[in-house]
């Protein structure tokens, strides 16, 4: 019995790098990651590319697969090749350090502008706060707490391909979920940070994000929110 | 002149266009909605100032379409031009605060003929 094989172009080097054609051996359940790994193991160990977790926790191996960004370690061939082939870049939006690595320097230091850390108004000698899991901020806290970093909405959001400075569904998605959780003491410079047009007023609400987000979270509509809250801030001359 | 684009600023443009939107969407509506039913002899010139001239509900109407139309259109001009265009932010500012002040001064100064030309 023959061994049904896949053609996999992998984008080597930097920006201007290229494509290069590797042959690998089709197995059942595999995933994209599978076939880089089988690539970098068998065929050509100096292909770079991250991953950690391989169960879609971590977040660290998105890449662009057939044109759109992927986590590839739950991406399975199966539900992605085209007639027998797959092409695998790094993800947009973020420079290239190698091969399908790209440097995410930008794209975390973008949580920490949009005020992505939680600050806490209570000390350890205080009472737990109380809050009820049908509690409604809660319940927007819930939805878009699940995010994992992973970088695919900001890969695929034509606002940041425009606006470089523009802070991205990923860290506005966390600015949302802070917003909304009453332990937290910083919302007033959190409001301050995400307004403007390259905050959450740059959103053209096209929805990328939503369509491309593994965890299937809602950033758009996180972004929503912080307009609102923002306005409300504006008018009430909190920003 | 200070055009900044604080984030203070800019949520206040936002606020601006959203709320000059609604606005113009009943306007929007209004008007085409007169265009297509109030015709009777055609679309001609005598019709439309024998409807605008000397009514002062037209001239509040359009005089209100006009201020609607000079806010929203440089807003959205501005965020066009913001993301497109490697123009600096302050240029188009000011591009776009004189493009609001034309469509200001021409569009009001129209109505403002049509209403003077009186019912006909």
């Amino acid at each position: 019995m023959t061994t049904e094989m896949l053609r996999v172009s992998v984008w080597r080097g930097k920006a201007d790098g290229e494509f290069v054609q590797y042959q690998v051996p089709r197995q059942e359940n595999q995933t994209v990651l599978d076939l880089v790994t089988y690539i970098q193991r068998y065929l050509d160990p100096t292909v770079s590319y991250r991953f950690s977790c391989r169960v879609g926790v971590c977040g660290s191996c998105a890449m662009t697969v057939n044109g759109k960004a992927r986590w590839t370690c739950r991406s399975h061939v199966a539900n992605v090749a085209h007639g027998g082939h797959i092409e695998i870049r790094p993800l947009e939006s973020l420079p290239v350090v190698k091969d399908l690595v790209v440097d995410m320097t930008t794209f975390f230091d973008k949580w920490a502008k949009a005020k992505g850390s939680f600050e806490p108004t209570r000390s350890r000698h205080d009472d737990l706060a109380s809050i009820t899991s049908t509690d409604r901020q809660r319940r927007q806290v819930d939805a878009g707490i699940e995010c994992i970093g992973c970088g695919a909405c900001y890969a695929t959001c034509d606002v940041v391909k425009w606006k470089p400075d523009y802070l991205g569904p990923a860290a506005l998605n966390r600015a949302w979920t802070l917003a909304n959780d009453v332990r937290d003491g910083g919302n007033q410079q959190r409001l301050r940070a995400v307004a403007g047009d390259d905050g959450c007023l740059g959103c053209h609400s096209q929805q990328g994000c939503v369509e491309r987000c593994p965890q299937k979270l809602n950033p758009t509509k996180a972004i929503a929110g912080l307009k609102r809250l923002t306005v409300l801030a504006a008018i009430k001359g909190d920003l | 002149m200070n055009i900044n684009t604080s984030a203070k600023t800019e949520t206040w443009l936002w606020l601006g266009q959203r709320l000059s939107a609604v606005v113009l969407a009943v306007c929007v509506v209004v008007h085409i909605v007169t265009m297509i039913f109030a015709m009777r002899g055609g679309l001609s010139t005598g019709e439309i100032a024998g409807r605008v001239g000397g009514n002062v509900w037209w001239l509040t109407f359009y005089g209100l379409f006009v201020l609607s139309v000079s806010v929203h259109a440089p807003i959205g001009i501005r965020a066009v031009l913001l993301e497109s265009t490697p123009i600096s932010a302050r240029r188009i500012g000011l591009l776009c605060m004189i493009f609001g002040l034309f469509i200001i001064v021409f569009g009001i100064k129209a109505v403002i003929g049509l209403y003077q030309l009186g019912p006909v």
